[in-house]
């Protein structure tokens, strides 16, 4: 497959980097209005949110769940690093500390999504 | 983005590094034996410390994710900025109410 020139640079580390950066946060932001809404649940009674938590004590969901994992520390890692270059001296590395931070973020979900099974 | 709302994006994003990486612990604490309602509330109902840091992790985020939000839909999306910023704006306002309810829900 060839690759027009002028999107030849969305092949690149840093550009993936910060695709994932926005993706994540995107997927966050509208993750979370339903996450305050179930722990609003324990507003009337603890029950409420118990029979939730149960409900939803499945496969698919803790799959999903570790998918939040990974993306909420992809773009902790993804956004320390914007804040350090940004913040401070320019290092080298930066497609490796970018793969890195994807490695780690990756590797935390993968442990959550052991324990929870 | 102006330079005002670049400020508080970053400065939001530099104050929830700890919040965030004490909630990725939290989280892998409170599921080792699964989640339930008791657990949550007993260590969160009563205390000033949770209602603190969930309260400025909540204010945090709702002007952090309204920026973000504003942003995408500026670049990605065919609506004006002005419509943008407005929408933005009701979800980050949104989100503190939603927020601030599901803080005072395991605090109070």
């Amino acid at each position: 497959m060839t690759i027009a020139p002028h999107l030849k640079h969305r092949t690149g580390t840093l550009w993936l980097a910060a695709l994932i950066h926005r993706l994540s946060g995107l997927a966050l932001a509208i993750f979370l209005p339903l996450h305050f809404l179930v722990l609003a649940l324990a507003l009337h009674r603890a029950a409420q949110l118990d029979a939730f938590l149960r409900r939803t004590d499945q496969p698919l969901v803790k799959l999903a769940e570790a998918l939040l994992v990974f993306l909420l520390t992809v773009h902790l890692l993804g956004g320390l690093r914007v804040l350090v270059i940004e913040n401070f001296d320019w290092r080298d590395g930066q497609k490796q500390l970018a793969t890195l931070a994807a490695t780690i973020s990756a590797i935390v979900a993968f442990v959550f999504l052991v324990r929870v099974f | 983005m102006n330079v005002r709302l670049y400020v508080w994006q970053r400065a939001t994003a530099a104050l929830m590094v700890p919040l965030v990486a004490i909630h990725i612990a939290v989280i892998f604490y409170a599921t080792r034996q699964g989640l339930s309602a008791a657990d949550i509330l007993s260590r969160t109902r009563g205390s000033i410390a949770w209602a603190a840091y969930y309260g400025l992790f909540v204010a945090a985020v709702s002007i952090h994710a309204a920026i973000g939000v504003r942003n995408v839909l500026a670049e990605w999306s065919p609506l004006p900025e002005r419509y943008a910023g407005r929408l933005a704006l009701f979800f980050g306002l949104l989100l503190a109410a939603l927020g601030a309810r599901a803080v005072a829900a395991v605090v109070l």
